[in-house]
């Protein structure tokens, strides 16, 4: 038998693989589908987000030049008259404004000194000088331009298209205030999460639409990284963080009005990839529970086959010592018997030698007759002699019988007789433990067809438990056999400590033993239990803490029986080992 | 008067009982083994009952009871045994021993034995010769 501590480490070494060979597969496709899901993932908010800023460059890139187109249409297809004039002007501001709302807020004609001569809109700005504006030097050198947003002499912002044409040889610039909020709200239109902000930035870092959040401390370092990407017309997207920004974003940006303007898109990354954060965390929680479950499943399971391998190497260990107690006792019984048998002889001859006294003493008292004192004294002796021989040979009788192997050979028995026999071969034993042996026998009990052998094992091994029981305190047992309606009852009580109410509901399985270490083996009940059985029978038991245990056996009368029936018919045919014994009893041979 | 064939190795015990059974009027003969015995019954032809021990050096009790019932179907023979050979016994009485008894035994037991046993060799005897008496009586066409 192992030790307490070889079950743990079996125990320890049990769980920790089962947990390895789960677990190593586990992370293993965990990390490779997390690998796998997460680039897939990013690759597609990438390509989503360069798809929609894309599109929207597009958007604002054609918003400018239609702006400009429109101006350059009018400067191409309405005469010069109407245009100078304020009053037409005034007409052609409305018809615009008609198309497209309010986008367009004022119309001014400007001489190529920068002075204003015509102008239809909202404010005064009649003669206003412009030959220092940036704008107007920029419409002078390209011919048209659309210019940076600015506060200009209205303090409101805003910005212009400004195209230069020619009547008569001399220039003019017809410019267009376009509504700054019109133009904000199509940038603003790019809206992705929670976060995702776009504004237009010109190459100095100015703001050219207002973005929603404050994000003007970044603008240094985005400028940096545009400057580092000048020359690409794509939309550039970086998910590092650069130098100068706290925080993890995406950026997007793209170049707009030939490279003058960038529009920038900015999303953190937290909620660009949410969706991803969410699946991650949920897989976290799978994952982990999917461990603890593992762990917990395979420390009960582990315990569980250990316990298991535990009680069968105990059972292993109780077979083992049966087997070697088996042997010994059958090599103990075959020496037991052959003595008894050699015994036997000298004792036979012992009574005949008396017997043969007895004779010559009858005829010595025909011849010469000795006095009766004598004569009784001499009868005493002989009788003696007889009786104590006879003693000798119920002892290897009983000693034969015990030693020799179980026969399972029904015959006609009488339980009374058997009880007497099991009680006498124990007296020896239960007079040393103290025990008396009460036999309470109904003289009336019917003969039943057992195996005597069976049920002299039966009989014995509860004995043997009672005066066990008893053992150390003594003690009264009592066998009682009597009729009932269920057939034979026997009992077999001792007034010992009884039996715990949990060990009862075990007591006839194999190998359960309350007995100390190499006392009991366990097997005895459960025999006793398999020998009733197979003759149909019952055994019970019942316990009362303190007072005592109660086994009762029920046996099935010959006519209450199926196996007697059918046993019976098998013997007719071809045995008389079951006939022959009771002719003899019949002629009082045994 | 009946002949009694005693077959034992213990040969005081074979002695006594001789001694006993002569005394109660039986006349005894006595021998030591199993060969011993079938050569007295060769020699004999009136022996009506064998006492014959089951556990014998030599030719075992079975294995003679075997020959004389071959031989002598008419002798009856009654097993005697120690409690070890129970079954031996009633093996022997399948092969045609006419009882068994257990050693050491009843004087007055055994003696019953011998008589009854004795009873039927005779009455055995008596079919048979009648049975000739008739068989005789046929031949001769009365």
């Amino acid at each position: 038998m192992f030790d307490i501590s070889y079950y743990r480490s079996l125990t320890r070494s049990m769980i920790i693989s089962v947990v390895l060979v789960s677990f190593a597969p586990l992370i293993l496709i965990s990390t490779i589908v997390s690998y796998k899901f997460q680039t897939a993932y990013h690759q597609k908010v990438i390509d989503h987000l360069e798809v929609v800023v894309e599109k929207h460059k597009q958007i604002i890139d054609s918003f400018l030049n239609e702006r400009l187109a429109e101006i350059q249409i009018l400067t191409d297809s309405i005469p010069f008259s109407h245009i100078r004039d304020e009053n037409k002007l005034e007409l052609l501001l409305s018809d615009l404004q008609k198309f497209h709302g309010g986008m367009f807020v004022d119309l001014g004609l400007i001489r190529h000194d920068g002075t204003q001569v015509a102008y239809a809109g909202p404010f005064k700005l009649d003669y206003a000088d412009y030959s220092n504006a940036p704008w107007f030097q920029e419409v002078l050198l390209k011919k048209s331009n659309i210019s940076d947003v600015f506060m200009g002499l209205r303090e409101i912002p805003h910005f212009i298209v400004g195209v230069l044409f020619d009547v008569n040889g001399e220039k003019w610039i017809l410019r267009a205030t376009i509504d700054f909020v019109t133009f904000n709200q199509l940038v603003e239109n790019i809206r992705i999460g929670r976060t995702g902000l776009s504004f237009i930035i010109n190459r100095t870092g100015k703001f050219q639409t207002q973005p929603r959040l404050d994000v003007s401390s970044e603008i240094p370092a985005i400028l940096n990284l545009i400057a580092s990407q000048t020359g690409q017309e794509k939309v550039n997207i970086t998910d590092v963080r650069p130098r100068g920004i706290e925080r993890d974003v995406i950026i997007a940006s793209t170049p707009l009005k030939n490279n003058e303007w960038t529009l920038v898109f900015l999303q953190e990354q937290k909620d660009a990839f949410s969706s991803l954060h969410e699946a991650r965390n949920l897989a976290m929680v799978v994952f982990l529970l999917g461990g603890v479950s593992i762990v917990i499943v395979a420390s009960w399971r582990s315990r569980r086959i250990v316990t298991q391998i535990r009680q069968t190497d105990h059972e292993k260990d109780m077979l083992n010592k049966q087997v070697i107690k088996s042997g010994k006792l059958a090599t103990v019984g075959e020496l037991a018997a052959g003595i008894a048998h050699e015994i036997n002889n000298p004792v036979a001859i012992i009574v005949e030698e008396s017997g043969w006294i007895s004779d010559i003493l009858e005829d010595i008292q025909e011849k010469d007759p000795i006095s009766v004192e004598d004569r009784s004294e001499i009868d005493n002796s002989l009788e003696q002699i007889r009786t104590q021989g006879v003693r000798c040979k119920e002892i290897t009788h009983k000693l034969l019988s015990f030693a020799r192997k179980t026969d399972s050979t029904v015959k006609a028995v009488q339980l009374n007789d058997l009880i007497g026999e099991m009680a006498d071969l124990s007296e020896q034993r239960a007079r040393i433990a103290n025990v008396e042996i009460i036999q309470k026998l109904d003289p009336n009990l019917p003969g039943i067809t057992a195996s005597p052998s069976e049920i002299q094992q039966v009989l014995l091994n509860l004995i043997n438990n009672a005066v066990d029981a008893l053992e150390g305190t003594g003690g009264v047992l009592t066998i009682t056999s009597h009729t009932t309606a269920d057939g034979l009852n026997i009992q077999v009580q001792d007034t010992g400590h009884g039996i715990p109410q949990e060990d009862l509901t075990r007591i006839f399985d194999p190998f359960f033993t309350t007995k100390p270490v190499g006392k009991g083996t366990g097997l005895g009940l459960s025999i006793c239990y398999g020998i009733v059985n197979k003759m149909e029978g019952d055994i019970t038991v019942s316990s009362v803490i303190g007072e005592g245990t109660t086994f009762t056996i029920t046996l099935p009368l010959d006519s209450m029986r199926t196996i007697h029936k059918s046993n019976a018919k098998k013997q007719d045919s071809n045995s008389q080992t079951t006939e022959r014994p009771s002719k003899n009893k019949e002629g009082g041979g045994l | 008067m009946t002949q009694v064939l005693l077959v034992d190795d213990e040969q005081i015990f074979v002695n006594t009982m001789g001694k006993r059974l002569s005394k109660r009027g039986l006349t005894v003969t006595k021998s030591f083994s199993g060969e011993d015995g079938l050569a007295v019954l060769e020699e004999n032809h009136h022996v009506d009952v064998v006492v014959l021990d089951v556990k014998m050096p030599g030719l075992d009790g079975i294995e003679t009871l075997c020959r004389i019932k071959s031989k002598y179907p008419l002798v009856e023979v009654i097993m005697l045994t120690g409690h070890g050979t129970v079954e031996t016994a009633i093996d022997g009485m399948k092969e045609g021993a006419f009882d068994y008894l257990l050693k050491p035994c009843d004087m007055d037991e055994l003696m019953g034995k011998i008589n009854d046993a004795a009873t039927r060799k005779s009455q055995a005897e008596f079919k048979i010769n009648e049975a000739k008496a008739n068989l005789i009586a046929l031949r001769r066409g009365d």
